[in-house]
């Protein structure tokens, strides 16, 4: 594995009123890797995320992707970049088929303007054979034949996960944000999503920075962990290396002291 | 029961999917072009209208029904459209480029609507296009020395140079041809990057952001859009109706325009069509079956005001769809019979973020 750095944040501070939901938190994800966030409810996870994609602006800090200030570009123009992201709650475009929300997903491969989109020219054409391939491509790569023409409204959760997951990926990202890739899913489908993130990794060559609860997904294919408490970088290292940090265990768990506080008073 | 066997790409961005639209859409075609022939002169000045008001209809449909922006002030952008031809072909400016200016002009009224639509959303966007509305009326009675006010104006019949069109067959031929262009245009987008924006944009924002669609960019340009076809329909409407007054494009023409779509069916082309062959024809079927009705219902005023009414709330409550949506389970129960099931377009209520639409 590499190591030179794809996107670095440092000393990200967000305030929201007298919230500090992200308080000095700095991390490198180096190219290539799969780094995973993890920490409880409410530790400021999504909120990191949501600062790399844009939705937030900093209250202090910088995020430099590919060597680049992000914090200074607008909202929509992080995707062209080569940045997708999926969401917690989907976001999927639901009065669209599922072949639609793929090709939303490459948007910012257009190549055609309003003139050519009006008049449907050769050149628009043209533009919407090679999107189908790209989209092709990962429609055969997760599976998704039989749902192609079904609208998203009427497709079930787990499926939607996937989907979602597609269309970030038919963006041809570099950086791939997946928020919280297996919440909802059952084990089985769990277990394709490892399958799916080492092999997004090696096939599309895009480096993943992803949210994640489930402790086993995280350790078969992270390479590095930040654990987060309260808005706070707690522990950075290999899964083995955060799993058994005291600092991570004990946002999880609780302290000796807090434990033994609640046991039962030794009979006198 | 039709199994498409799809074989290439090309089959998903075809306009016509399969033999049966070749097939449909050309004898349609065939009928509106031997109407003139066809229908007597009643029949065909109301075949105009419904052309005219579809192509306002698509506006407003790409509008409200694609992009999920409600404008409650659309009758303004047929009035530029209108009184732009009119000021134009009565200065003997040539009607093609009279029609591309009105469609231009209301364009750009569309743009500076659409730029207070970035920041609001829903209600409040409706009341900003409603407030935009009185506005746009209140100029057309007060700019005497363009518009003659109250007094209204008088519209010439469309010239190019010695070539005038002054049959109402030739009118009702200009109109064909702009609908036929606006239809094909508004398809065009919608299977092209452009209207796929529109959508993301209408289902969830935060995502098509995150997607790459620049949302200020692609809400102007949906406003200008519908905003230039609502115009293009107003200049037909000038050259049809004759004669121009401010109290054409109040709010009562611009919820007739609402009305159209969602009685239509929001979120489908077919939607526009069906709106507008329904606002045209209702006041007919009105009239006729007035006189059988007793004295203090049929003569009462205000007739037509309950029946729209009415009929609005029948369709929100049950065919959200509209006419189209009715239209599709119909055709589904005959080609599933008998295996059609009550169930088969209810939507999943949860997950569901798109509520604005339907």
């Amino acid at each position: 594995m590499s190591t030179d750095v794809l996107l670095s944040a440092q000393n990200l501070s967000v305030r929201f009123g007298g919230v500090l939901a992200v308080n000095k938190v700095s991390f490198d994800v180096r190219r290539g890797e799969v780094f995973t966030l993890i920490g409880p409810n409410g530790a400021g996870k999504t909120t990191v995320f949501n600062l790399i994609s844009r939705i937030y602006t900093p209250t202090t800090g910088t995020i430099v992707y590919d060597g680049a200030e992000l914090t200074k570009q607008p909202a929509h123009a992080v995707a062209s970049l080569g940045i997708a992201r999926t969401f917690q709650n989907i976001e999927l475009f639901e009065h669209a088929t599922v072949l639609q929300n793929l090709l939303i997903g490459r948007h910012t491969h257009r190549g055609t303007n309003l003139l050519d989109d009006l008049l449907f020219t050769p050149r628009a054409r043209r533009a919407a054979h090679e999107a189908r391939e790209k989209v092709e491509r990962v429609i055969d790569f997760l599976d998704l034949q039989h749902h192609r023409d079904s609208m998203i409204a009427g497709l079930p959760y787990g499926i939607r996960k996937v989907v979602e997951l597609a269309r970030a990926l038919a963006s041809e990202p570099r950086l791939l944000l997946l928020d919280e890739p297996s919440s909802g899913l059952n084990v089985e489908e769990t277990e394709d999503m490892v399958f799916w993130i080492d092999d997004i990794r090696r096939e599309f060559g895009a480096t993943v920075l992803m949210v994640e609860h489930d402790m086993s997904l995280v350790s078969k294919v992270s390479d590095r962990v930040l654990a987060m408490n309260q808005g706070e970088v707690l522990a950075l290292g290999t899964p083995e290396e955060v799993q058994a940090h005291p600092g991570v265990i004990e946002a999880y768990l609780g302290s000796q002291e807090d434990m033994s506080s609640l046991r039962r008073a030794p009979a006198p | 029961m039709r199994f498409i066997f799809k074989t290439s790409y090309e089959q998903d961005i075809a306009l016509a999917k399969h033999g049966g639209h070749k097939l449909w859409y050309s004898l349609l075609m065939l009928v509106l072009l031997a109407a003139p022939w066809l229908l007597d002169e009643y029949g065909l000045a109301q075949l105009t209208l419904v052309l005219i008001y579809s192509i306002v209809g698509l506006g407003l449909m790409l509008l409200a029904g694609f992009t999920g922006l409600f404008s409650i002030g659309h009758a303004a952008f047929l009035g530029v459209g209108a009184y732009t031809q009119a000021v134009m072909t009565n200065a003997g400016i040539p009607f093609p480029v009279a029609l591309v200016a009105a469609a231009a002009l209301s364009a750009v009224v569309g743009v500076v609507v659409g730029l207070p639509a970035l920041r609001v959303k829903g209600i409040y966007l409706g009341i900003a296009t409603l407030a935009f509305g009185f506005i746009v009326e209140e100029v057309f009675a007060r700019w005497e020395s363009v518009t003659g006010g109250n007094a209204g104006m008088h519209v010439k019949a469309p010239a190019f140079f010695e070539w005038k069109l002054e049959t109402a067959s030739e009118l009702y031929f200009l109109c064909l041809l702009a609908t036929v262009i606006s239809t094909l245009a508004i398809l065009n987008l919608l299977r092209s990057p452009t209207g796929r924006a529109f959508v993301a944009i209408r289902d969830s924002e935060i995502s098509a952001q995150s997607m790459g669609i620049h949302l200020a960019a692609y809400k102007t340009l949906s406003f200008a859009i519908s905003a230039a076809l609502a115009g293009l329909g107003g200049a037909l409407y000038a050259h049809m109706i004759k004669f121009l007054s401010p109290d054409q494009f109040n709010i009562i023409q611009s919820i007739d325009l609402l009305l159209m779509v969602v009685i239509g069916g929001l979120g489908s082309v077919h939607g526009a069509f069906l709106g507008a062959i329904f606002l045209i024809t209702m006041p007919q079927l009105i009239s006729s079956v007035k006189d059988f009705l007793p004295d203090f219902i049929g003569q009462a005023p205000g007739l037509k005001a309950v029946i729209y009414g009415a009929v609005l709330i029948a369709f929100v409550l049950f065919e959200p769809l509209g006419i189209y949506g009715r239209w599709l389970k119909t055709r589904t129960w005959f080609s599933l019979f008998p295996f059609y099931r009550k169930g088969m377009f209810k939507r999943q209520k949860s997950f569901q973020k798109s509520d604005r639409l339907r």
